[in-house]
């Protein structure tokens, strides 16, 4: 216990020191107050309301500090509610994937033979079947919406974390100390959740925050291609497809690029926190 | 191996099957139905014309019976007709996969030859310039979206320096080589760039591990010329994993990049299939997601193969 203390103290003072780390976590707390704590104090910061006077694409003003777009609708609001999108999407659809690989590994590298042909077969025709196409077809029978979009890249997600799993059970479950909880009686479900599961998590959790940057880029990927979130609501995808209309994409970069830019340091964000989560708890694993 | 082949194959016959049959249920589960985008075409359709529509498209029979219909079709290479446009559907995804394999593949192919010696050098000398660089590009090609990618680079090359071209394969009517490179510039960067970084990070991965084996060592001890030991006896170790990100990238290849496609307007299967999708013209969906299928499942045949190639050690019964 003492032990264990230790290692999660020590492993706390080298996350902190990693200057990735902290600025990860900086910029994603401000980025967080920001859309979710901000648009409720400031009234003006409506994504969905015309500006009476400032119609259509109008530059930047004191009153609209990054413009209006199309039909005079606030373009800062819409950035803000844009990364609740965002956010939303790249925060949840990872624990559907480990909701559906947590077991699936669990089952494949505990009991081996058929469940384990069928699951890692299954697992490697999804991994090399290019995404996208499947993403399209779902979402094309389900109906574009934000739920969609978290559930399809939730699904879609499944099969990285389950051979994760899969290949840590493989080892541990070769470990004395599951020869001896055998022995002693304990029931498989006992086995697997109290000894096997916990000690196969820890990759697990590093991949998490990579996880999250990724599904942010493919939802604003596929926001992008207006199949994802769609109008009214604002993405920060959709934002960027505004810049598919030539114009826009020339004599207005504030409208387009901002939105870019949030998405490359929310996921760089998440990639950093990733790396700091992993070297400050074992500076030597590979992921 | 013949015999491993054999059952691998007869595996994989199920999969396509059960692959094939879940996408066509799925389709026809899809809200709008053929039937309604047929319709509307049409102007208003009274029921029984209607009924009749049904009947001659083979829609009123129970969905199950349909898949069979359709597999028994696809069998003689028969795709159907496109609820769109009531072309062949076969016949307009073969013009499409060309110009993918083209696009795609050059993309494809400058990573590969851009990631492989970088990792390695990477690898090789550690928190060295090279080390440096392929760190920024894997970490690059995870963050930066393809599609924020391409429109930067089209304000810059486009419109600013007004150097390239940004739609299409060719310019009006022409047809030569150079105003086809010309068109591939953009894109193909944009595609090099996102297949790059997982492989540097693959390919840097695999190598770092192999360069600490002890055998390293006994080679150098052997006398042998420096390229000789990191290329003959540490890089044709490292290959397995690398070689698995490279051909993982041939359904890729074959299917498209999907928004790269979409942006630069290039007529390969990416934008056909988001096209397809948005016009609701299922047959020629089904058309692409089955060749892009049974992509997939030869090239998980294919990694099997050369898997037992590269390394000798690995046999299978």
């Amino acid at each position: 216990m003492m032990f264990e203390k230790m290692k999660k103290s020590q492993a706390w003072r080298r996350f902190k020191k990693n200057k990735r780390a902290r600025f990860a976590v900086i910029f994603l707390s401000i980025e967080i107050i920001a859309c979710f704590i901000l648009p409720l104090f400031l009234e003006s910061l409506n994504p969905n309301k015309s500006d009476p006077v400032l119609i259509t694409w109008s530059a930047p003003s004191v009153q609209h500090l990054l413009g209006t777009d199309k039909i005079g609708r606030d373009l800062l609001a819409r950035l803000l509610y844009g990364g609740r999108v965002s956010l939303t999407v790249g925060l949840i659809s990872p624990m559907i994937s480990l909701a559906i690989g947590i077991p699936l590994g669990l089952i494949a590298g505990y009991y081996r033979g058929i469940p384990e042909a069928i699951i890692m077969r299954i697992a490697d025709v999804f991994m090399s079947f290019p995404s996208m196409i499947l993403i399209l077809i779902l979402v094309a029978v389900i109906g574009p919406s934000m739920t969609t979009l978290i559930l399809v890249i939730g699904v879609m997600g499944w099969t990285g974390i389950a051979k994760l799993i899969y290949g840590n059970v493989l080892s541990i479950r070769q470990k004395e100390y599951i020869e001896s909880s055998k022995c002693i009686g304990r029931n498989t479900a006992e086995i697997l959740f109290k000894e096997i599961l916990p000690n196969s998590m820890g990759p697990v959790w590093v991949t998490l925050s990579f996880r999250v940057g990724g599904a942010i880029l493919q939802e604003s990927g596929l926001s992008f291609l207006g199949v994802g979130v769609q109008a009214p609501q604002a993405s920060w995808g959709n934002l960027i497809n505004a810049a598919q209309d030539l114009p826009t994409l020339m004599l207005r970069p504030w409208a387009w690029v901002p939105a870019g830019v949030l998405i490359v340091l929310t996921t760089l964000s998440f990639n950093f926190l990733g790396e700091g989560v992993r070297d400050a708890l074992d500076p030597k694993m590979k992921l | 191996m013949a015999k491993y082949m054999v059952k691998r194959l007869l595996t994989i016959i199920p999969i396509f099957f059960g692959i094939t049959a879940i996408i066509f249920i799925l389709l026809n589960l899809a809200p709008g139905s053929a039937l309604d985008v047929l319709a509307s075409g049409e102007g208003n359709m009274d029921p029984e014309q209607l009924q009749q529509l049904k009947i001659s498209l083979g829609l009123d029979k129970p969905i199950i019976v349909r898949y069979f219909i359709w597999l028994g079709d696809i069998l003689h290479g028969d795709f159907g007709r496109s609820y769109f446009n009531n072309q062949d559907v076969m016949l307009a995804v073969k013009l499409r996969i060309g110009p993918s394999l083209l696009l795609t593949g050059t993309g494809v192919i400058m990573a590969i030859l851009i990631s492989l010696p970088l990792g390695l050098m990477a690898a090789y000398k550690p928190y060295s310039i090279w080390d440096k660089i392929s760190n920024f590009f894997a970490l690059a090609g995870a963050v930066l979206p393809g599609f924020f990618l391409s429109l930067g680079l089209i304000y810059i090359f486009a419109i600013q320096l007004k150097l390239l071209p940004t739609m299409g394969m060719h310019t009006g009517t022409k047809t030569d080589l150079i105003d086809l490179i010309h068109h591939m510039i953009l894109p193909a960067s944009v595609i090099c760039f996102g297949s790059m970084g997982g492989m540097i990070k693959q390919t840097r991965g695999a190598c770092l591990e192999v360069f600490n084996e002890e055998y390293m060592k006994t080679a150098r001890s052997k006398g042998i010329s420096e390229a000789a030991v990191v290329i003959k006896h540490g890089f044709r170790n490292a290959l397995i994993p690398v070689l698995t990100t490279v051909l993982m990238q041939i359904p890729h290849i074959i299917g498209g990049s999907t928004i790269t496609e979409q942006i630069f307007a290039w007529p390969g299967m990416g934008s056909a299939m988001i096209n397809a999708i948005n016009n609701r013209d299922y047959p020629m969906v089904m058309c692409v997601a089955t060749i892009l299928c049974a992509t997939v499942l030869a090239t998980n045949i294919l990694l099997d193969i050369v898997y037992s190639i590269a390394d000798p050690r690995i046999t299978y019964d």
